[in-house]
């Protein structure tokens, strides 16, 4: 395989340096690298950061191909500067066998933009009632380690406690979508001042601040770590940060969306704003950058969920929750961590790579840039700043918040092992 | 005014007081032999209507007819219309058809307002009650009511209702005429006090003008007017409230409550009323209940909302073009 060197890069927003790839790793990080035999990159002081991890992508290949495939969708990821996505569960059929697992997980490697880490049900047919076959989707080849009913609450208790006891056999993790259901019957919005004037259906903040508060006691009880996806409110750090502190093994990830994004644009009535959980309020948005910062919460993870054009081109009641993010999201993780003084670099590595890897044992990912290390890497222009234009997404859908909004930063390359998936802003 | 009428919020005291002042001139082409007025010769207006209201449609439609306007009546109940595709494709048939106002009643709160920003249609749009959102015209015909019965039919032209103390009781969680009202009787400097069990009210309900009760009796004696808004009886079987005889107990409407009201203060309902419920059949059909005159007073208000927005600059109402007939 050749070589590629890459010049004058600011590896992980430091002083520039040279980083050689030779084949699907990283020969050598210095000064002055030689050229001789190697493509040349040069970087002109863009910021050099390990492949991101997303452990939270709806892919919808099975069954909701006119939304996304694996094959569009792992193009959006590597446009975006993924190298590994780990996909959500609530597929038609439902990612619930050793059999879907491995056609996702297959379908991924064939694709080769960027790893695809299947997640599997904790429930069959997501119906919280029956453990699915948890131990058969982690032998399986595509090696399942992170298990999630996501899009629903696995809301009973036991089950609840014994999925979590189930996956310490193979050291798995339960990752939660905390949504109490009967408090959330009919939720179209976040509930509060804003809903209370548009009269739309409350998701209140304590419908998830009680699921997470539940499971942070289970996972202590019977000595298990818990994942708890899309954490939206202020109070669900609290829990956090107090689960944390009594050393129960918690983590949790937070939205790009939910860091920028509030439930006054709700009353535009547009459903590009209509995602699960809700936008929660400015209160809410300064405590999860906090949170992000100082580590209560663990990871960004993008809940990019593709969703046809008619299916939010319609009143709000009727159009279905979710954003797509893949490609936005090192965007709006740098205007509301970075160009704030809330995260530098270094940080931003930490919480959308390393930690994800750590958390979905990503093998591979999310490693240090470093010779010997895997050369999933990428490139970004951290001086662009530029309105969004959905037209240019690689993933099929198109139901993005932040269209024309201006964002700082643009991926430029992205390397999975070596091979280049995204060059000058183009996908290979 | 603007070219829509999607909220209460949207109106200045000024738009307000100026619909109420048109609608007293429309009630009076009423009580003339002839009733119709050429004002929207040649416009069509369309009543589309998601959710089943037939007193709302009819006062609409006596409303567009007085003023001579092409009526086209659009019922789309039921499943067909249950995913949202359909109001975008209603709303674009609508448009080729080349519609001059659009009256929508929708089940989901926001559908006008999408309706008039998305794109879809260039016709003025008219929330005739949309969801547990808002329902504007039936706070300006609320407001009319009050304004004829607390300040008087010609005293009052050019007033608003301040210092007026404005009584809504009932089911505010779920009610978009108390949204509208609050929003409208703010606007027109009246107190607003709003009575219901806590299980009834928003999350959030603190920061809308106005004051919060939980008990009734203690607002009566100080009311001009008294609203009771309808309540469902299945609300019980979501645990709002434990049993029918309790809500009527605590924040039902009988004589002996209508008996604390000031001498002059009246008793309201935007109908349709569940009699037993949160009034009792001799409040009801009492003097002091203006049930009757507001359906009256509906039909006027529209009028006026439907010149104010189509009409141009003409006057409504002048003695050569309704004599002329
Ligand atoms: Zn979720």
């Amino acid at each position: 395989m050749s070589k590629i060197l890459i010049r004058g890069a600011k590896v992980l927003g430091g002083a520039p340096q040279d980083v050689l790839i030779d084949g699907e790793t990283v020969e050598a990080v210095g000064t002055g690298l030689p050229a001789e035999g190697a493509e040349v990159v040069e970087a002109d002081g863009k910021v050099l950061l390990p492949g991101l991890v997303d452990l939270h992508t709806h892919l919808r290949e099975p069954g909701r191909e006119d939304s996304e495939t694996v094959l569009t969708g792992t193009r959006a990821a590597a446009s975006g500067g993924f190298t590994a996505v780990f996909a959500m569960a609530n597929t038609f059929p439902v990612a619930d066998t050793a059999g879907v697992v491995e056609q996702v997980w297959r379908l991924g490697r064939e694709h080769g933009y960027c790893d695809v880490r299947p997640i599997g049900a904790v429930t069959v047919g997501l119906e919280g009632q029956k453990l699915a076959e948890l131990g058969a989707m982690h032998e399986s080849a595509a090696g399942v380690t992170v298990f999630s009913d996501d899009g629903k609450c696995v809301h009973d208790a036991v089950i609840m406690r014994r999925a979590l006891e189930y996956v310490k056999a193979f050291d798995g993790v339960v990752a939660q979508h905390a949504q109490e259901p009967r408090l959330t019957e009919g939720a179209q919005m976040n509930e509060g001042v804003v809903s209370a004037e548009l009269g739309l259906g409350g998701w209140p903040a304590v419908a998830e601040e009680s699921i997470i508060a539940r499971d942070v006691l289970l996972a202590d009880h019977v000595g298990s770590r818990v994942h708890i996806c899309h954490l939206s409110t202020a109070g669900s750090v609290e829990i956090v940060r107090w689960a944390k502190s009594r050393g129960i093994r918690v983590t949790a990830e937070v939205t790009p969306h939910h860091l920028l994004l509030t439930d006054e644009l709700v009353r535009t009535y547009n459903p590009v704003y209509k995602v699960n959980p809700p936008l929660r309020t400015e209160r809410d948005v300064m405590a999860l950058r906090e949170a992000l910062a100082d580590g209560t919460i663990d990871i960004v993870a993008t809940d990019h969920a593709p969703h046809p054009h008619e299916d939010k081109d319609c009143e709000w009641a009727a159009a279905a929750m979710g954003m797509v993010g893949l490609e936005t999201a090192l965007s709006v993780v740098q205007e509301t961590m970075v160009d704030t003084g809330l995260l530098d670099w270094a940080g931003v590595a930490d919480r959308m790579s390393a930690r994800p890897a750590q958390i979905g044992q990503a093998t591979g990912h999310g490693r240090p840039v470093s010779a010997g290390e895997p050369a999933n890497l990428i490139l970004v222009d951290t001086a662009y700043r530029g309105p969004v234009d959905p037209a240019g997404f690689a993933s099929r859908s198109r139901n993005t918040p932040y269209q024309g909004r201006e964002l700082p930063g643009r991926v430029t390359h992205t390397w999975l092992r070596g091979k280049a998936t995204l060059v000058d802003g183009k996908l290979t | 005014m603007q070219r829509h009428l999607i909220s209460a919020a949207d109106l200045t005291r000024d738009d307000a007081v100026l619909i109420l002042d048109t609608a007293e001139e429309m009630a009076r082409v009423a009580d003339r032999p002839i009733k119709k007025l050429p004002t929207l010769r040649g416009r069509t207006v369309v009543n589309l209507f998601f959710e089943d209201s037939t007193r709302t449609r009819i006062s609409f439609e006596a409303a567009e007819k007085r003023l001579s306007a092409d009526v086209i009546n659009f019922t789309a109940k039921g499943s067909s219309v249950s995913k949202g595709e359909s109001l975008k494709d209603t709303a674009q048939t609508l448009e080729a058809m080349g519609v001059d106002a659009v009256v929508i009643r929708h089940g989901a709160s926001g559908a006008p307002y999408t309706l008039a920003n998305s794109g879809w249609i260039d016709a003025a749009v008219i929330n005739a009650g949309d969801g547990t959102h808002q329902h504007p015209t039936q706070a300006l015909l609320d407001a009319f009511t009050m304004r004829r019965r607390l300040v008087g039919r010609d005293t009052g032209i050019g007033q608003d209702l301040s210092g007026k103390r404005i009584t809504l009781v009932g089911d505010v969680l779920h009610s978009r005429v108390a949204r509208s009202n609050v929003d409208l009787l703010h606007t027109l400097g009246a107190e607003v006090t709003l009575v219901a069990p806590p299980t009834l009210l928003p999350v959030g309900v603190g920061t809308w003008p106005c004051e919060v009760s939980y008990d009734l009796d203690s607002v009566l004696p100080k009311s001009d007017a008294v609203m009771m808004l309808r309540v469902q009886r299945e609300r019980m079987n979501a645990a709002f409230f434990p049993t029918e005889r309790e809500y009527s107990r605590r924040y039902g409407l009988d004589g002996d409550r209508m008996a604390r009201l000031p001498e002059h203060a009246i008793v309201m309902h935007p109908g349709p009323m569940v009699r037993g419920m949160e009034i009792t059949a001799d409040v009801a059909d009492s003097d002091r209940c203006t049930a009757i005159e507001q359906v009256a007073n509906g039909v006027s208000i529209r009028m006026a909302v439907l010149y104010l927005l189509l009409g141009g600059n003409e006057p409504a109402v002048t003695p050569t073009r309704t004599e002329e007939k």
